[in-house]
């Protein structure tokens, strides 16, 4: 259907229509190519900028970015992927193989963008020359049948035809056409913006995967856990990070330098109803400096508000709590007191982890040992039986410990987890009936080791917040290439290229027989209208002629047409 | 404090009254439409297609310019007469008269149809309001609470539409229809009791960001529907082009719908309008998650449908501008579109585990 609606038109126009975009022309894709490398290669290019092989990219984009959003994803939660896999015997080796745990890094994935990027290229490029070449010409001259045209208009005046034509050509260029007298008719064409937004679209999104891979392979991201009110600070080299990682080309000379301490965090949560214990705020109030040595300044850092310095951003991850702890040994010596962080288990902040006393103590007999101690808090406990928080605040913080003696197993060169004990190479503290030593403390309280080995106390309670240090290049540019991107885009859905012709001829009665008609790219409810406010104003310029039977000026208006 | 507290349930419950009422009035506005519907099939022209194979008489005819005698003789010219003519190819086919089939009965009960829709649309408003009153804040912040606000911006769309003299009466049924489907949902199955929001919700891209989206999502759905109603209607005047005569009440109800060309251009319509507010609407979400998670973009499923979304409708205006793909191959890809854009809204947030997971879902 398609392809004789084209014909038609261009039968019906000839050049009028030509031009009106800078869209590709169709080859029917049967079409074979011409022999040779040279001619396959050709064929392939066109091919692969063709509208229609653009369309099956562009398809192929939305489908291939499905199975990510359902399946789980490496880059987003490792843990379920591991879930996943343990779920999954059969499936698992199939996904491995075609990247379905990591897809948008996948091969088949990319190599989607890439081509339909390239075809992007291979596209802009001819249609800006194309354009370029458009907006140097000047728009072609009336069709030889003007009545057929989607909107259509014409009268009878007694002006002579010049004078129409001169009127016409001074409406057309008054009202932003680009007009000029062609033969007996007046061509005029508005709306170049249509294209010239159409190109800036298209041009953005290379900007924008540009600025995306940029992004990409320059950024540094890291991690950094850090308890307030203790002095730590932070200051932005490698070594500080907890965790770091860097895009590809990172060069870790381009850390920035400034430097933070977390003064404070303040946690509020919901008090009554049936979303008691939702978090309403949180904040990370910090002291930081610009530079090497710049002065101190203070700010709030909140999840959706990261502190920005010098381009690097300190956004607020997560945050726990860390009771303060201090361990005597026999001889009543403090040889620790350390604000230790916990991880948080559930949304009410039951926490988990370890203490580790690595140096410093020994045991009565003066033996150098290390101490470990397992430990589990609640900010609000229910009051006797489970360790589980009633709320994340801290209504009624308890701290359960329960001790062991020896080597920590630290030295091994493993990693070790900072919230776990290995307790292999450990002996368990004894309580009175010869079981693991524990005890449940509130602030303020101490449990003795037993046979005079010391003590370790619960001083207090501090919260830590966690935050992710980025520094990202090319934001500046996705962005100019995102409002690039909507204006284009806004320029060419709304604005309407379209052409206006005014042919004014002298019939057989002597009067001037004036024709006006109109052509959009589509069609429009908006193109007649405009003609009509077009031949309003051209009419009172040029009225109508007294009437004649109608029979009669219809063959005028067919008769005028040679 | 408690007094603060006691006003805000106050409110939260004067919003589910009035959020009820609404679906009261919009269940009258849907059996006022049914019958309009009915009324309607009584007109010939619902049952005859004559006017399909007659030629588009205004349109090849010679043109003409009118010249009034008012009284005292002078001559006052009218302005010259536009005539139209639709793409050569395309089925010369005059749009429907609409639901009402043209009989003044139907109309009467399409025009208590919409009178109901507007005074269930004012009481929704009114639910809405009181809902974000009640917690100070942008009434979307959970999914019941987004729902509501959906199924009134829908309303308000074709509200603004049939205010702007765009024929879209034949849209009636199947919105109202729509919204009470939403609504039920929304009470039922979604409801949470009114609550603050969690910090990761503290931002004013949280205004910006979502009330596009639910914007956008309204439009589409007009979109949607128009879209489905031109492949039906498509495939009727192909089959009766075909010399084939349909059922009775196919023919009935196809006849008063706008003809194939004419959905297929308001549905086009409607969707490139909204195509730009969407693509506004994901760099917004990107931009908030830079501030909230601290990268632009990170595949989470709600993000990753959005992208497809707009992918698809990406597809669908390039179908429309590429030979070989327009009409029903373009409608299929904005159906597809708007289903993910539905799927995006629905499935993503009840099935998926994102990082866009709402406080009670
Ligand atoms: C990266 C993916 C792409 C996206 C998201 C995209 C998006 C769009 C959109 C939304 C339009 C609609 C504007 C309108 O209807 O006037 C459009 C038009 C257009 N696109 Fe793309 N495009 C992409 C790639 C391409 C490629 C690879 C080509 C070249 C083969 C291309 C050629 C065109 C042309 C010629 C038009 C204008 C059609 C017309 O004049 O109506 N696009 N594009």
């Amino acid at each position: 259907m398609s392809e004789t609606e084209t014909k038609t038109t261009e039968d019906d126009l000839g050049a009028a229509g030509s031009q009106l975009s800078t869209a590709p022309r169709e080859e029917s894709p049967s079409s074979l190519p011409a022999m040779g490398v040279f001619g396959w290669i050709r064929w392939f290019w066109r091919q692969l900028t063709s509208m229609r092989v653009a369309l099956l990219l562009l398809l192929l984009l939305s489908l291939g970015a499905i199975p990510g959003s359902l399946i789980p994803q490496a880059s987003i939660d490792q843990n379920k992927v591991d879930l996943f896999k343990s779920a999954h015997s059969f499936l698992t080796p199939i996904y491995e193989k075609i990247g379905m745990f990591h897809v948008y890094s996948s091969v088949w994935f990319s190599a989607i963008y890439i081509l339909l990027f390239i075809s992007l290229v291979g596209c802009i490029v001819p249609r800006t020359w194309t354009f370029v070449g458009q907006l140097r010409s000047r728009p072609p001259g009336a069709p030889r049948n003007l009545a057929r045209l989607p909107a259509y208009t014409t009268w009878r005046t007694e002006s002579s035809p010049e004078q129409v034509r001169e009127a016409a050509l001074a409406m057309m260029r008054k009202r932003r056409f680009r007009a000029h007298t062609a033969g007996d008719a007046v061509a005029a064409e508005k709306g170049y913006l249509r294209e010239t937004g159409n190109l800036l679209f298209h041009i953005a999104l290379i900007v924008l995967l540009l600025a995306f891979a940029a992004g990409q392979l320059w950024k540094s991201e890291g991690g950094k856990l850090m308890v307030e009110d203790t002095g730590d600070g932070f200051s932005n080299t490698l070594s500080q990070y907890d965790d770091f990682k860097p895009g590809t080309l990172f060069d870790s000379d381009e850390l920035k330098p400034f430097s933070f301490t977390l003064d404070q965090f303040v946690g509020t949560y919901e008090r009554t109803g049936p979303n008691r214990g939702t978090p309403r705020k949180y904040e990370a109030h910090v002291t930081y400096s610009k530079g090497v040595d710049g002065k101190d300044q203070k700010g709030v850092i909140k999840v959706n508000e990261p502190l920005i310095v010098d381009g690097t951003k300190v956004y607020l991850i997560s945050h726990g709590y860390a009771p303060v702890v201090s361990v005597k040994d026999g001889s009543g010596k403090e040889i620790y007191r350390e604000a230790v962080p916990l991880l948080p288990l559930d949304s009410n902040v039951t926490s988990t982890g370890a203490i580790k006393v690595m140096d410093g103590y020994k045991d009565p007999k003066g033996k150098k040992e290390q101490l470990g101690f397992n430990a589990m808090f609640v900010p609000t406990f229910k009051g006797h039986g489970t360790m589980m928080s009633q709320y994340p605040g801290l209504d009624f913080p308890v701290l359960a410990l329960s001790g062991y003696h020896g080597s920590l197993g630290v030295d091994a060169g493993l990693p070790q987890s900072v919230y776990q004990l290995d307790s292999s190479k450990m002996t368990k503290f004894k309580d009175s009936k010869g079981d693991l030593l524990k005890k449940l403390l509130l602030p303020g309280e101490t449990m003795k080791l037993p046979n005079g080995a010391g003590s370790i106390q619960f001083v207090g309670v501090k919260q830590w917040a966690s935050f992710q240090i980025s520094q990202q290049p090319g934001n500046d540019f996705a962005l100019i290439g995102a409002i690039t991107a909507i204006l284009g885009l806004a320029g060419s859905l709304f604005i309407q290229r379209r052409r206006v012709w005014v042919r004014a001829v002298r019939g057989e009665d002597g009067t001037t027989v004036v024709e006006m008609a109109g052509l959009g790219r589509s069609e429009s409810a908006k193109l007649p209208e405009e003609l009509g406010r077009l031949a309003e104003t051209l009419h009172s310029v040029a009225p109508s002629a007294p009437a004649v039977p109608s029979n009669e000026s219809a063959e005028t208006a067919e008769g005028a047409e040679k | 404090m408690n007094l603060a507290a006691g006003t805000n349930e106050n409110l939260a419950h004067m919003s589910n009254v009035l959020i009820y009422s609404a679906m009261a009035i919009y269940m009258l506005a849907f059996f006022a439409h049914i019958a309009e519907w009915t009324f309607g099939a009584r007109s010939k022209v619902g049952r005859t297609a004559a006017a399909l194979t007659a030629p588009a008489a205004a349109t090849a005819s010679a043109p003409k310019v009118q010249v009034k005698k008012a009284g005292g003789g002078t001559a006052v010219l009218e302005r010259p007469k536009i005539v139209t003519r639709s793409a050569a190819g395309s089925r010369d086919v005059p749009d429907g008269p609409g639901a009402a089939g043209g009989t003044e009965q139907g109309d009467l009960y399409g025009r208590i149809a919409i009178s109901l829709t507007v005074l269930g649309f004012l009481l929704a408003v009114g639910g809405v309001v009181t809902r974000a009153t009640s917690v100070q804040r942008a009434p979307w912040g959970n999914m019941y609470e987004f729902s509501i606000t959906f199924s009134t911006v829908v309303v308000a769309a074709y509200l603004v539409l049939l205010a702007t003299k765009v024929k879209v009466r034949w849209l009636g049924l199947p919105l109202v229809t729509a919204v009470l489907l939403d609504l039920g949902i929304a009470t039922t199955v979604l409801y949470t009791s009114s609550d603050q929001l969690v910090p990761a919700l503290h931002s004013y891209w949280l205004w910006i960001h979502v009330s596009c989206a639910i914007i956008c999502g309204a439009t589409f759905f007009i979109g949607g529907a128009g879209t489905l109603l031109y492949l039906f209607r498509d495939n009727y005047e192909a089959k009766v082009a075909a010399g084939k005569q349909p059922g009775a009440t196919m023919t009935s109800v196809m006849e008063r719908l706008p003809s194939a060309a004419s959905l297929d251009k308001f549905s086009y319509r409607i969707n490139a309008a909204v195509f730009p507010l969407w693509t506004f609407t994901i760099i917004a979400g990107a931009i908030w998650a830079g501030d909230a998670w601290g990268r632009y973009w990170g595949w989470d499923p709600k993000e990753t449908w959005s992208f497809i979304t707009w992918v698809v409708y990406a597809c669908y205006l390039h179908a429309r501008a590429t030979a070989g793909w327009k009409g029903r191959k373009a409608a299929y890809l904005a159906l597809f579109a708007f289903g993910c854009w539905i799927w995006n809204y629905y499935g993503v947030n009840i099935f998926i585990n994102g990082k866009h997971s709402y406080a009670g879902v």
